[in-house]
């Protein structure tokens, strides 16, 4: 059931273009340790920024 | 053997689905009998033909890494679970285009549109979209221009870029037409539209300084904020100071939505744009389960008849015969070229493992048709008359409820002026009549097929207001995010000539940039919002075939790549359905441009509208010779445009013969894929 619900977040959550912040987390645990990491809330806004800014083309009409 | 045993079943039912809604006369067929039949084939292409591209055309590698492995940043490289994908890419594909072609194409009846949905989406449109995501997927996620220059060369990718951001100006000012129609002398409708400015706003700095990242939170607000909109529009349409203030026509619609496009594509994306994103996905999603849900409840019957009489052409919502027109008509849901853009945009950088590729690149697309299958029901489901009368220009039916029900009930469809005035009445608007564009109809049957499962006959109004907010939220998303793409395309386009267009760090090229955007496509949104025959009619099959053609270069890049591949023996399986869509793209530009019936050619217009006003004439529609001239300035226009569309895809079907024949030539396979054996990039 949590999984489930999990689940629907994150899917919920990168239809907006929001990736996991937990699997960032352990993407630079494993491949750049030591090297500064964004707290959530730049996550949140380099992600933002990422989607809407234009550089990642539009959406479907 | 026994593992086929189920899926032959779905077969059966299928194929007697498809009998059913295919060779009833007389009475009237069940809504669920296409869902039955289109569910049906959708599975058994997924489970055998989707299966066969992935493991003999394009032999799929599960051992491959994938450009979110190699590549892995946490931040756009993401190997991501598939089922949290397939909804990311097909929040990404869907939009308004499946809800819009299907309802236009009714016209001809149901069965022409959902036999195209159903083969068209098998064989061409989620082809397509798997294909682009393959090529892309093994290119390190790079987008579609960036594809062609390199597998076609240079020239062919500049060419196609140039087509693409051609087609987006079209896309744009058609939906934004879409949105004037919905919402021009509706104070209901606007209010709630334009409620969600501020709402959206308000959203934007609650994620920005109160409570950063809390997306489920504010969408929960947003939601209740957009109910108590379209609950409250009710009180201000009827006020007698509030009405007036929100009730606009279509010319004054038009203007704010071009001012709007250039204000709010330059705002920062936190403060509008990505706060109505989060509202129009959620909602989007939200009102297609709940559509598919509502049909499976009331089990509607079929009003519209199988075929029109409007099947040979002359038909009132757009002119032109089945063939090629409905294949132009019925873009996204059947295939559309724009999911290209998506499929070699960031999904491809977040798919795991090559063996989920046919779940989101071929299913997901199903899905799409699904949609558009159900937007087909939707319209299909009322009253013909009603239909007509919605749809038809009031160049043809006439301002008022006499009128229409008189040229309706004509068209073979009667129709009493008080059932009109009752329907309007019932979905609280002041008139239905000539709103064309898709939207409108559409709501109405979801105000019906809503107020069937929640509500009752009183819920009719609140529905048709939530439909409508539903379609034009995700619409001015879209004209926000596509003029931001499109700037960017341009400023591309530019620096090609003058280089230093590209520098980001002055602001200058990019204001000009999104000016010279917001005005292409603001010019044809003009000139459609004072077409007299009422701009659908015009505009729409020149995005209609601009779509189209978009699909056809991806197809062919398909095509390219497999023969360079050295996988000529498969290659069929992207040269039908681009032959197809070349006949039906160069047959209908063809017609756009030279056919002598002035209902159908735009230069044969021009002619009879110049000869016209040579003789000093006023033709109808138009009513005065100011107007005359501007009926033949906007028909040369849109055929110097159909024309440039001819040209970029004749032109990508050249590099495309070339590289094959190139390809032929040498005996080794010259794709340029990323190698398997490459260690992860760091």
């Amino acid at each position: 059931m949590t999984r489930l619900w999990a689940t629907l977040r994150q899917t919920a959550r990168l239809m907006v273009g929001m990736p996991d912040y937990d699997a960032y987390l352990r993407h630079m645990a494993d491949h750049h340790p030591g090297a500064p990491v964004m707290d959530r809330t730049a996550f949140f806004r380099d992600r933002q920024e990422a989607r809407y800014g234009g550089r990642n083309g539009g959406r479907c009409c | 053997m026994t593992r086929h045993l189920p899926w032959i079943a779905t077969a059966i039912i299928g194929v007697v689905a498809l009998a059913v809604v295919a060779l009833s006369r007389g009475e009237n067929v069940n809504a669920l009998w296409i869902v039955v039949a289109s569910v049906s084939c959708f599975l058994v292409a997924y489970r055998y033909y989707a299966l066969f591209i992935a493991r003999h055309v394009m032999r799929l590698d599960a051992s491959r890494p994938t450009p979110a492995i190699r590549r892995a940043d946490g931040l756009d490289y993401v190997a991501t679970d598939r089922t949290v994908l397939f909804g990311h890419h097909f929040a990404a594909i869907a939009g308004a285009g499946p809800l819009v072609g299907p309802v236009l194409a009714a016209q001809m009846g149901y069965l022409p549109g959902t036999l195209w949905i159903i083969f068209g989406v098998v064989l061409a449109g989620a082809v397509q979209d798997f294909m682009v995501l393959f090529i892309s997927m093994r290119r390190d996620g790079k987008s579609l221009g960036e594809l062609i220059r390199l597998e076609m060369g240079q020239m062919a990718g500049t060419i196609a870029l140039f087509g693409a951001f051609m087609i987006m100006v079209i896309i744009l000012a058609v939906l934004a037409l879409i949105v004037v129609k919905a919402l021009a002398e509706s104070p209901w409708g606007m209010f709630t539209v334009a409620a969600t400015v501020p709402l959206a706003m308000a959203m934007g700095a609650y994620t920005r300084w109160i409570r950063p990242g809390r997306i489920g939170e504010v969408s929960i607000l947003g939601l209740i904020g957009l109910l108590a909109a379209i609950v409250y529009g009710q009180a201000v349409a009827q006020s007698p100071v509030w009405g007036p203030i929100f009730t606009f026509t279509p010319v004054q619609l038009c203007w704010i939505l071009i001012g709007y496009g250039a204000v709010a594509s330059v705002l920062p994306v936190w403060l509008l744009l990505a706060p109505r994103d989060y509202l129009s996905t959620f909602l989007k999603i939200g009102a297609i389960a709940a559509l598919a849900i509502g049909i499976v409840i009331m089990a509607p019957p079929l009003r519209m008849p199988a075929l029109t009489q409007f099947v040979a052409g002359n038909g009132p919502v757009w002119a032109g015969g089945l063939f090629p027109f409905l294949f132009i008509t019925i873009a996204c849901g059947a295939v559309s070229g724009f999911h290209a853009l998506i499929s070699s945009g960031t999904t491809p950088k977040l798919i795991a493992s090559e063996a989920h590729a046919p779940m989101i690149g071929y299913g997901a697309m199903l899905m799409e048709a699904f949609v558009a299958i159900m937007a087909l029901v939707g319209a299909s489901i009322l009253d013909p008359g009603i239909y007509f009368t919605m749809n038809s220009p009031t160049a043809l039916i006439g301002p008022d409820a006499a009128s229409a029900s008189a040229a309706v009930s004509a068209m073979g469809f009667p129709i009493s002026a008080d059932v009109i005035s009752q329907t309007a009445r019932d979905v609280g608007e002041h008139t239905i009549i000539s709103r064309a564009g898709g939207a409108p109809t559409l709501a109405v049957a979801m105000a019906e097929i809503f107020s069937h499962v929640v509500g009752g006959p009183a819920m009719k109004a609140f529905w048709y207001h939530f439909a409508i907010l539903f379609e034009a939220l995700f619409i001015l998303t879209a004209v926000d995010a596509g003029t931001r793409a499109g700037r960017f395309m341009l400023q591309d386009l530019i620096a090609l000539a003058v280089p230093a267009f590209k520098e980001s760090k002055s602001h200058a090229p990019g204001i000009i940039a999104t000016g010279l955007c917001v005005a292409a496509w603001g010019f044809f949104l003009y000139q459609g919002v004072t077409d007299p025959l009422g701009g659908v009619n015009t505009l729409w099959p020149v995005f209609g075939i601009s779509n189209q053609m978009l699909a056809a270069i991806a197809l062919m890049l398909g095509t390219a790549v497999l023969f360079r591949m050295k996988r000529d023996r498969f290659a069929w399986v992207t040269v039908l359905p681009t032959a197809w869509l070349l006949v039906c793209t160069l047959s209908a530009g063809w017609l756009k441009l030279f056919s002598t019936d002035a209902k159908v050619g735009f230069l044969a217009h021009a002619a009879t509208f110049a000869a016209a006003a040579d003789a000093g004439e006023i033709k109808s529609p138009a009513t005065s010779m100011a107007e005359m001239r501007r009926i033949i300035f906007n028909d040369r226009i849109d055929a110097a445009l159909v024309a440039l569309f001819l040209a970029v895809v004749l032109a990508v079907l050249y590099f495309t013969i070339r590289t094959c024949i190139a390809a032929r030539r040498i005996p080794a396979a010259t794709a340029r894929e990323i190698p398997a054996q490459l260690v992860p990039a760091q």
